[in-house]
């Protein structure tokens, strides 16, 4: 479905991403794990046409979207969730949940699937006309997420969905992850410094190093993996 | 006696409304164009300059053609309206847009110059004298009797502005587009990320502020009864001044700073005498950014990560 082959992306002179090869199918939550600086945000960034590639290509559906604009490339049903969360802190829970349906014009769905949210996450709908700034960490991230799915993805890219949260909202979110792939079939693609629990909810996984992605294999394999356990879960 | 001594009151403070009102037209373009891209459009003052000559021109014609005053007032302000938003989009387009990932320098140097440009361009196209404008705004009959209070002229101005500022909130608050602007405003990546367009929602923003800028040009111009090629560079430092009053970026604060800005230079100007009223506009500005430097409903961006 989502398929990265030989990509190479650059910040002015800094080779960020080294001709990275990823495949990613439909249904299935594959894992980014990698430390700091790797270049994960980096990927995602790439696919969502923020910072396109320089070479290589990335392909969605067998099309090649690395000269398609951002918005674009959520209209073919790629949507991010990025790092921070970045929920627009002026606009009201219920304005931000609206962004995420821009591009759709079924005005009836999107009522349906805000109350899907609603179902969801309770807590989104109790502060729906707060604004967003004003939410916690662990509420701006449901809305992160929930923002994303108003797009009704195919495809949802998750930048550290976990970061600087509660265990317990962690695994909160976690279960909603597995909830969303498995109730619509979504596909998702995962980027996570929290090795352990990526790999726990992921099907497959690759980890990336430096700009390069080192190691590809089955979750449960990485989770046994010497080296993966050493580097990242620390056991 | 004390009954005159309100009157000259009252009097100074609807002049000031009026005032306030026309700042607050171009001072929307100003802090929109900031709120988004965070660029001081130099350029902006231009562009309202640019309205009034349309009108001028279009009206001048018209009269010559033997239409009425209402049907000139409204043709000449459509003509100036599409002129100006034409300008504004294109100003954007040739001036910014290569810029917009450059140092924040650059493009402020480029508006400085299409500013100079504009000015030189209207200069050498038209005159660099001043040139009667018609007036355009009819003295209504059913408003006679107030008229010693507030002319018919400077009424159409205070009621043009408030529908305007009713229709632009409107936009911004409820419309689809008016989200994006703020979703944009806020945090472009993240707009991109949601699949607006951002080009597109940057181009309509100078539209809307050129449109409001002809609105303003065509009412003061019919209103003072006279233009030339520099009316933009003076009221375009004024209109910025008044949206850095009101803290630059906020809608509420460029119609607020207009006013506090309207009526200070009114209220100086009757009980000070007129020279003064540019030292009395400064002076407040100067004193608000001492003690809130941000404006008055600007906000310092300190905000939740």
């Amino acid at each position: 479905m989502l398929n990265l082959s030989n990509v190479n992306t650059f910040y002015g002179n800094i080779h960020a991403l080294k001709d990275v090869n990823i495949e990613i199918s439909q249904g299935e939550i594959i894992t980014l794990i990698g430390s700091n600086g790797a270049g994960k945000t980096t990927i995602l960034m790439s696919i969502s046409g923020i910072v396109p590639p320089r070479s290589g290509e990335i392909f969605f559906m067998g099309k090649s979207i690395n000269s398609i604009s951002p918005d674009k490339i959520v209209a073919l049903g790629i949507s991010q969730v990025p790092e921070g969360r970045r929920i627009f802190p002026y606009l009201t829970v219920i304005e931000n949940l609206d962004m995420g349906a821009f591009l759709r014009k079924d005005k009836d769905r999107i009522k349906k699937d805000m109350e899907y949210i609603f179902d969801l996450f309770p807590i989104i709908s109790k502060r729906r006309n707060q604004l967003g700034g004003t939410l916690s960490g662990g509420e701006q991230q449901m809305l992160a997420i929930s923002r994303a799915l108003m797009a009704r993805p195919l495809i949802l890219l998750l930048d550290e969905p976990s970061l600087g949260l509660a265990p317990l909202i962690v695994k909160q979110i976690f279960d909603i992850i597995k909830k969303i792939n498995i109730e619509n079939k979504t596909t998702i693609f995962l980027v996570e410094q929290n090795a352990n629990l990526a790999l726990k909810t992921a099907h497959r996984g690759y980890v990336i190093e430096n700009g390069c992605i080192t190691i590809s294999d089955t979750a449960d394999n990485l989770l046994r993996n010497e080296a993966v356990k050493k580097a990242y879960i620390g056991l | 006696m004390k009954i005159k001594k309100m009157e000259y009151f009252f009097e100074l403070f609807l002049g000031g409304l009026t005032r306030g009102s026309i700042y607050a037209l171009i001072a929307l373009g100003y802090t929109m164009v900031y709120g988004i891209i965070e660029l001081i459009n130099f350029a902006h003052g231009e562009i309202y300059m640019i309205g009034s000559f349309t009108a001028l021109i279009v009206a001048s014609v018209l009269t010559l053609k033997g239409f009425n005053q209402i049907s000139i007032l409204i043709l000449a302000s459509l003509a100036a309206i599409i002129y100006s938003g034409a300008y504004g989009y294109t100003l954007e387009k040739i001036a910014y847009k290569p810029l917009r990932h450059a140092q924040r320098l650059s493009p402020l140097i480029s508006a400085i110059g299409m500013s100079i440009f504009l000015q030189n361009y209207v200069l050498l196209a038209q005159t660099s004298d001043f040139l009667p404008f018609p007036n355009l705004i009819p003295e209504f009959e059913f408003w006679e009797p107030y008229s010693h209070i507030i002319g018919s002229p400077q009424l159409v101005i205070i009621l043009v502005t408030i529908i305007i500022m009713v229709l632009l909130t409107i936009l911004i608050k409820y419309t689809k587009i008016g989200k994006a602007m703020r979703a944009t405003a806020q945090d472009k990546n993240m707009a991109m990320l949601v699949g607006v367009n951002i080009n597109h929602v940057i181009s309509i923003t100078f539209i809307i502020g050129s449109v409001l800028a002809a609105v303003g040009g065509v009412l003061i111009a019919s209103h003072i009864g006279m233009i030339n090629f520099y009316i933009g560079f003076i009221a375009g430092i004024k209109a910025f001044t008044a949206a850095v009053l009101g803290g630059i970026g906020s809608i509420p604060g460029a119609v607020i700073g207009a006013l506090i800005l309207g009526w200070t230079e009114s209220f100086a100007t009757g009980y000070v005498s007129s020279d003064y009223e540019d030292v009395f506009a400064f002076a407040l500005l100067v004193f608000i950014l001492i003690f809130k430097p941000a404006g008055i409903l600007g906000h310092s961006d300190a905000q939740k990560v």
